[in-house]
């Protein structure tokens, strides 16, 4: 969490209830009032004492909110109203509380947090025996269980520790006064026994004076002063499923914070499957051993403690706590030796510390077969049992020509290679068959198990070794071909998450591929919300997602993406929700928010998590890849119109102020009254031609502006082509300059699809083009005709043709061919060769060695028109 | 006719007095409103013979005072349009408009509009038995179609469409209209038969079909049968 300086964490410690923490604490806070600080109440029980009531008078509360559980009403701090509220301060009593079902977090220490990590300081009041570290030994004096707690972290972020001190007799005769709300009277008694007492004011003292302690290394450490500084030392404990597990991490916590050193949890995940009930206790433990500050780290072998020295070794650790598990000889036999003096033979270095359980046996249940063969089912059995009856009766064929010592070494041979392929299970199976059917079938006498020497014993014993040692030397290797095609698995996810994205070609893509990865790898439904350009997270899931997001959800993600952390099932915040939430981080900030359900709706295993959250962290940073990818895009394409304008201004300027320089002078003359008629008539003319001009110049900076936008979709309809250009030449009227035209085409032209309006301005634009650079008088010619399945439109002038080093030019914008007088915005034919090319056609341009231009205009036929029918009305 | 009643509407005060300046002149009586507001209340006093409607007000969409007055009034309406607002135009068409002009227009595109939507208001006869343009003639009586003098062989589609165009002289027809009135209103969509039968049509009337100066194209609307005078 970030540790923002300006929010103080002030907690007021004391060994038990009825102390006067909240009192202090009330005290305190209307002085801080008086100085001018913004206070609200958050929450505060007062027990009905009166002398604490006095002190909230006058004092802002923000009101509880109601929560419906099972039928009752619940009162609980409104950790929103206080976030918008926004005050400097706020007094939050009892820490330790564990809030109701339905609340966005299950502890209170955790909305603590929330209000801290939002800039808001907190004074808040717990007992000594509420912390993690100090709980069991509480709970062992007092003999009351400890069911809340926080953890020891907090305490580090603590700005100001404040003991609450009282002497066990001043609180024992506050408790006979009746001043101490205690709620139940038996436990009451119990709890506050002198002894009792004295025991927690010692705890809470101790707590204090570690803290002062630290505060005073911290000091040195500012000051650089030289100290006796530990910090060389470095704490690992092994973590388990195990119940003990949990004990270990508490010890652990509690030596590193004394030695004020780093401490590492490590879990080393074996091929050995866990069954639920133990998964969730492993993730438990981990994340506990996080919560207390631990480091997680989780590693993969095929052996704990090869795991755990390896890791040790790889973090420079000092020390390792370990726990003692409650194995028998035997079956620390036949596991390879006891976990702990394998661990001490292996540490070099390193002190191993063994914690002893007082539980003696951990309820998850244990079993003698590792888990690979636990998998070998009955069908297995069922074919060793079978091979050994076909061996046997395959022996009693031979029974004539061999000895019955042969027949032994035959059936061994049967053992050996079924230990080999089927495992140890099915060996034993077949070691023990096979000993049956030799004794009885083929030791003379037969069908008797009486008449064995030594030789015969040394062999069947064989038989078991044989299955034994064979069978574990399968199960190993099985172990670690499993392993290497669950890393091969693993590896191979992450290449085609990796692939996928690299190969989007945009934020669509990159987001549908990396969803549907995950909801292939994890068998899960998935949705993805993208941080908006405003840092708010878009209100809507991406279009790709599979689960579906209710408001409730959305709140969720939302709360993931401001926070930073994961929230939703299984995690500490918001868990009732049926998806996990989790951020999708980048070093540039979040980017988004990942959600994922499961189908099997349990949790992932630590490995699984792992790659998630590998997955997460790579979305992450395609995303972001993909943001700044899509900005750039946008700079580059609003520098590109940038630039359009300027051309586009440079180049129009001049074309306006003709026709309207035109249009000024013609009506400031028809004012004149001197001017004749016939003149007058003139210079209307002119006027309309301007406008004419005008109207030409507007239209074709539309068209343009349509074509740069790139909004230009054209819309087919299906066309004559007759009607196209009869349509043209219609619209065009004089600007035809009246020109000779002969117009060429098949009279069995059938119907095309186009977009009428946009390729008759292509048409007029060429004739326009032609009418302009050719002399006046000079013929224009319009051919059409279907050449290679592909409408061919020419439209010929007979001018002087293009120059070459203008012929490849003629279609840029603002292109005019140079020297020449008439106006224009050399827009026309790149407008014309835009909108043809909208159609998916092409044009291109010519000269005819005969003198002259040709343009041709080149559209693809898709399809044939539909036929048209007769009316039938 | 003469000294119609014309409301303009329309929020430019050049376009206003260019219009009843040049209108006035030529016999209308011209009264302008600026908003779409004005112009229902003022169409409800005054029953104007002639309502010139531009499709950009600034109070309301010119589109919906077309169909509030369409709601009780059959005067003729003129609409006022910008190019690149075909679908404007064809919906204003369609919504019951007579006629429609692009701006820029010249004023004797607008008056020939005018007195078309006039003529058909106030039609002088039920139905004149013969038409006749230039060197085509139709014989409704008869169903008889020549050019030139020499009988035309129409199909009886063609001659449908024909017979609704000259009923419709001057006027623009849009696609959808043209369809649903010849071959019925589930052909609405079926551009293509329209296409295909105007061409027909123009090979058997228009001196040169790729020229046409009988049916004219009105691009992305529709067609419009233009009467030689």
């Amino acid at each position: 969490m970030q540790n923002n300086h300006r929010t103080v964490l002030k907690i007021y410690l004391g060994m038990a209830s009825g102390v006067g923490k909240t009192f202090a604490m009330l005290d305190s806070a209307r002085g801080a009032i008086v100085s001018g600080v913004d206070v609200v109440i958050g929450y505060v029980d007062t027990h009905g004492r009166a002398e604490t009531k006095a002190l909230l008078d006058g004092m802002e509360i923000i009101p509880c909110q109601s929560l419906y559980y099972q039928g009752e009403t619940l009162q609980e701090m409104d950790l929103d109203a206080i976030l918008a509220r926004k005050p400097q301060l706020v007094l939050v009593d009892e820490l330790a509380h564990t809030n109701a079902p339905g609340s966005r977090h299950p502890k209170r220490y955790q909305d603590v947090m929330e209000l801290l990590d939002n800039g808001i300081s907190v004074w808040t009041t717990v007992n000594v025996q509420h912390f993690d570290s100090r709980a069991d030994a509480a709970q062992t004096i007092t003999g009351i269980p400890v069911q809340e707690r926080v953890p020891d972290s907090i305490l580090e972020l603590a700005d100001k520790l404040e003991l609450i001190d009282l002497s066990p007799e001043d609180l024992r005769a506050r408790l006979n006064e009746g001043k101490v709300y205690t709620g139940d009277q038996v436990k009451t008694d119990t709890f506050f026994r002198i002894g009792n007492l004295t025991a927690l004011r010692e705890m809470a003292l101790r707590l204090t004076a570690e803290r002062v302690d630290h505060q005073l290394q911290d000091y040195r450490q500012i000051k650089q002063i030289t100290s006796t500084w530990k910090s060389a030392e470095r704490l690992m404990v092994a973590v388990s499923p195990s119940p003990l597990s949990e004990r270990l991490i508490r010890w652990t916590r509690r030596m590193a914070y004394n030695l004020e050193a780093p401490w590492i949890a490590v879990n080393v995940e074996t091929a050995q499957s866990l069954s639920p009930a133990n998964k969730e206790r492993l993730v438990r433990n981990l994340a506990l051993a996080r919560e207390l500050g631990a480091e997680v780290v989780t590693t993969i072998g095929s052996d704990v403690i090869d795991g755990l020295i390896r890791v040790a070794h790889q973090r420079n650790v000092t020390q390792i706590v370990a726990g003692k598990p409650a194995h028998s000889p035997l079956e620390g036999f036949l596991r390879g030796g006891s976990i702990v003096n394998r661990l001490i033979e292996k540490s070099g270095d390193i002190d191993v510390y063994i914690v002893t359980g007082d539980q003696p046996e951990s309820t998850a249940p244990r079993t003698l077969v590792p888990a690979v063969e636990r998998h070998s089912s009955l069908p297995l059995y069922m074919i060793a049992v079978t091979i050994v009856a076909l061996v046997t009766a395959f022996s009693i064929f031979l029974s004539p020509i061999l000895e019955y010592q042969a027949i032994g070494l035959i059936e061994l041979v049967a053992v050996l290679l079924i230990a080999a392929y089927l495992g140890r299970g099915p060996a034993i199976l077949a070691a023990a068959v096979s000993a049956v059917s030799w004794g009885f079938l083929f030791i003379p006498p037969t069908f008797t198990f009486t008449t064995m020497n030594i030789e015969d014993y040394i062999l069947l014993g064989l038989y078991f070794v044989i299955a034994l040692f064979v069978g574990n030397f399968t199960a190993k290797i099985r172990q670690q071909e499993q392993q290497a095609r669950h890393y091969a698995e693993r590896t191979l996810a992450l290449y085609t998450l990796t692939r996928q994205t690299s190969t989007a070609i945009n934020m669509d893509d990159v987001l549908r591929s990396a969803a549907s990865e995950i909801g292939r790898v994890f068998n899960a439904q998935v949705a993805m919300f993208l941080s908006l350009p405003n840092n708010m997270l878009a209100l809507e899931p991406h279009n790709c997602n599979t689960l579906r997001i209710t408001e409730k959800d959305f709140s969720i993600a939302k709360w993931a993406y401001e926070s930073g952390k994961s929230a939703g099932r299984f995690t500490n915040t918001l868990a009732q929700s049926d998806a996990t939430f989790l951020p999708l981080i980048t070093s540039g900030g979040t980017v988004g928010v990942l959600g994922i359900k499961t189908l099997a709706n349990t949790w992932l295993s630590r490995d699984e998590e792992t790659l998630l959250e590998t997955f997460a962290r790579h979305i992450a940073l395609v995303i972001e890849r993909e943001m700044l990818d899509e900005a750039a895009q946008k700079a580059a394409m609003l520098e590109a119109s940038e630039q359009f304008a300027t051309s586009l201004l440079n180049s129009i300027s001049h074309e306006f102020r003709t026709p309207i320089a035109a249009i000024a002078g013609a009506s400031s003359s028809l004012i004149d009254p001197r001017m004749s008629d016939a003149a007058k008539v003139d210079l209307v003319e002119d006027i309309q031609d301007a406008a004419d001009r005008l109207n030409w110049l507007v239209g074709n900076l539309l068209d343009m502006t349509r074509l740069e936008a790139g909004r230009l979709t054209p819309k087919f309809e299906w066309c004559d082509v007759s009607d196209l250009v009869g349509s043209t030449l219609h619209r065009m009227g004089d600007r035809l300059d009246g020109r000779p035209l002969t117009i060429n085409m098949p009279p069995d032209l059938p119907l095309l699809e186009m977009d009428f309006g946009l390729m008759e301005q292509v048409i007029a634009n060429l004739l326009y083009n032609a009418v302009k650079y050719t002399p006046t008088g000079t013929p224009i010619e319009i051919n059409a005709a279907i050449e290679e399945n592909a409408l061919c439109i020419r439209v010929t002038d007979h001018g002087g043709g293009i120059a070459p080093q203008d012929i490849d030019r003629v279609f840029e914008k603002f292109y005019r061919v140079p020297g020449v007088a008439a106006g224009g915005t050399g827009l026309g034919l790149s407008i014309a060769k835009g909108f043809v090319e909208a159609h998916g056609g092409t044009i291109s341009v010519a000269n005819l060695t005969s003198g002259g231009a040709e343009f041709t205009i080149r559209l693809p036929i898709k399809a044939q028109p539909p036929p048209a029918q007769e009316s039938k009305l | 006719m003469s000294g119609a009643v014309t409301l303009i509407v329309d929020d430019e005060a050049q376009i206003r007095r260019f219009l009843r300046v040049s209108l006035e002149a030529n016999g209308y009586t011209v009264r302008e409103v600026v908003t779409g507001k004005d112009a229902l209340s003022e169409a409800a006093i005054l029953r104007p013979d002639l309502i010139i409607l531009d499709l950009g007000l600034p109070d309301m969409d010119g589109l919906e005072v077309l169909r509030r007055l369409r709601e009780w009034s059959s005067t003729p309406i003129i609409v006022l349009s910008v190019k690149g607002q075909d679908r404007d135009k064809i919906a204003a068409l369609d919504a019951g408009a007579d006629d429609y002009v692009t701006k820029p227009f010249s004023v004797q595109e607008l008056l020939a509009r005018l007195r078309v939507a006039l003529r058909h208001a106030h039609p002088e006869t039920d139905e004149a038995p013969i038409f006749q343009t230039g060197d085509v003639s139709v014989d409704f009586t008869r169903r008889m179609v020549t050019k030139a003098g020499e009988a035309v062989k129409l199909t009886p589609t063609e001659y449908a469409l024909l017979r609704l165009m000259i009923q419709n002289v001057g006027k623009v027809l849009t696609h959808k209209q043209i369809l649903r009135e010849v071959w019925g209103k589930e052909y609405e969509e079926e551009v293509h038969y329209l296409r295909v039968y105007i061409t027909q049509l123009r090979h058997k009337l228009e001196a040169e079909a790729t020229r046409p100066e009988l049916i004219i194209t009105e691009p992305g609307v529709g067609y419009r049968l233009v009467a030689k005078t």
